[in-house]
């Protein structure tokens, strides 16, 4: 069913009794052309673009709990683009592209909200780094304006700007490019599309080993619904890339972490821009509903636990009223955490494993949302074609034994 | 709020700590082979069960200790000194 202002009207006249599911539920068949694990935005997406960039349906996603369920549904929604280096700029910004035109694409409204992303600089050196930073992006062909004191307070009336502010703002810079978009929707969008192409999401489905064949290719997935065939895999599973290579049998140079958000009860607009303050640890957007949705640094100690340490939480909402004083007096509603898959570069790992057939997609850490609709053509590319599209070259595996590293700790805002 | 016990000064909050990552990596001969020095660099076990790590008690004695801890449920189920070897029974046991 396609979705329109029409559609609606003529739903409303049969009393809504006409809408289907977005998506069918089937039973997985016992063989597949591709099978890819985890049914996040990632993956979702590579099954999307398989589908439609290289015409291979006969699809599967298996999802061990529920479609969107992970880092998908738990992050801060944020999209932008604001990298270093010309490698992760292309990369991100690829992303960012795919994203503009993404509702029309898939005839979901993904709720794009380009908002503009502001860094806040709290001191001279902030200054001298963010002039740095964006000079960086204009050297990559992405905009980035930078801010004086007065432009922050005019564009973000809500923070501190009072001689006495405890942190105070010297200046900033913003990617106007840069917003938000409703994080489910892009998990919704992209699996509606995927299974109008005829790709089966096999939801509650927990891998639970790898087969292969006497050269070490992998030959099937042994499931909690049983063997499925196939010989060329996928994985995209985020904070669990480990669990799953373990079973595969290799290494990954991964370290899994949670990484809180929370969201404040809802209230009436009162920011209408991103704003991320490296320097106290607050990330803060308004959702369309109200909330002020609050993002952090991570725990800082290996977890898959799914819960937020509550001293991380403590000095995240210390930081933000520090910077903005008047959100005091809203209440937490919620507080969640993700499983992040860290490594020491802080880019991604997008390509083969050790295992022929066997292809990952992760190493996002703490920014894999912005990334999901690069991360999902990349991974469909080189699961169709056998080899890396030119945009994932840089980012193998590989690089962890030649030492080419791909440094963005510094573009991930929040030191973690 | 997560306790962790310090050796020396008994239970305390888990902000008085840093955590310093996998414990037990021992740094291979300096004419290891690249894959050898980036497995040792880079690579870890990261499991999702009983994890042996270090931590310092940064904001209080100062001292480093291992524990072994659960990554699900965050229990510490031994505590024991940087030189020591982690308890037999906890060596490869992974869920």
């Amino acid at each position: 069913m396609r979705y329109s202002a029409l559609a609606l009207v003529r739903g409303a006249l049969a009393a809504h009794r006409n809408w289907t599911p977005a998506w069918r539920s089937p039973e997985p068949k016992r063989a597949y052309d591709i099978v890819i694990v985890g049914a996040g935005g990632h993956g979702l997406a590579a099954a999307y673009y398989l589908a439609r960039n290289h015409g291979i349906r006969n699809v599967a996603v298996l999802e061990r709990g529920w479609l969107g369920g992970g880092n998908t549904g738990r992050n801060t929604t944020v999209v932008r683009s604001n990298y270093l280096y010309p490698e992760s700029a292309r990369l991100y910004d690829f992303a960012l592209k795919l994203y503009e035109g993404l509702s029309r694409e898939l005839n979901f409204n993904i709720m794009l909200s380009q908002r503009g992303h502001i860094m806040l600089a709290h001191s001279r050196h902030d200054l001298e780094s963010i002039a740095r930073w964006a000079n960086a992006m204009h050297m990559n062909g992405i905009q980035a304006e930078l801010l004086n004191r007065e432009q922050v307070g005019e564009l973000i009336p809500a923070l501190d700007m009072s001689p006495q502010a405890r942190y105070p703002v010297l200046g900033g810079f913003m990617q106007r490019r840069g917003g938000t978009a409703r994080h489910d929707a892009v998990a919704w969008g992209y699996a509606r599309a995927a299974d109008a192409l005829g790709v089966d999401i096999i939801q509650n489905c927990e891998v639970t080993g790898f087969a292969k064949a006497a050269s070490g290719a992998v030959t099937g997935i042994e499931t909690s619904l049983g063997r499925i065939q196939a010989t060329r895999v996928g994985i995209a599973v985020a904070g669990h890339s480990s669990v799953l290579a373990r079973l595969a049998g290799f290494q990954l140079p991964v370290t899994s972490y949670a990484l809180q958000a929370m969201v404040t009860e809802p209230v009436k607009p009162a920011l209408d821009k991103v704003v991320i303050s490296p320097g106290t640890g607050a990330y803060v957007s308004q959702s369309d509903k109200g909330e002020m949705v609050i993002g952090g640094g991570l725990d800082l100690f290996p977890s898959y636990a799914q819960r937020g340490s509550f001293a991380v939480l403590q000095s995240v909402v210390a930081a933000t009223l520090a910077i903005f004083p008047s959100f005091s007096r809203l209440r937490l509603m919620r507080q969640w955490a993700g499983i992040v898959d860290v490594v020491h570069d802080s880019s991604p790992i997008l390509g083969p494993t050790p295992v022929p057939g066997l292809y990952i997609n992760c190493g996002w850490g703490t920014g894999g949302f912005k990334a999901i609709p690069a991360g999902g053509w990349l991974l469909a590319h080189v699961l169709a074609t056998g080899r890396n599209h030119e945009l994932a070259e840089p980012f193998q595996l590989e690089r962890f034994v030649s030492g080419r590293l791909i440094d963005e700790a510094a573009a991930s805002g929040i030191a973690h | 709020m997560m306790q962790l016990p310090c050796p020396l000064c008994g239970p305390r909050d888990e902000w008085e700590f840093a955590c310093g990552g996998t414990t037990h990596i021992s740094r291979p001969d300096l004419q290891a082979s690249d894959a050898a020095w980036g497995e040792y660099l880079f690579f870890r076990d990261n499991p999702r069960g009983v994890h042996l790590e270090r931590w310092r008690h940064t904001f209080g004695c100062g001292n480093w200790f291992n524990i072994a801890r659960h990554t699900v449920t965050h229990e510490v189920l031994a505590v024991y000194g940087m030189g020591e070897p982690p308890p037999a029974h906890l060596r490869s046991e992974r869920s």
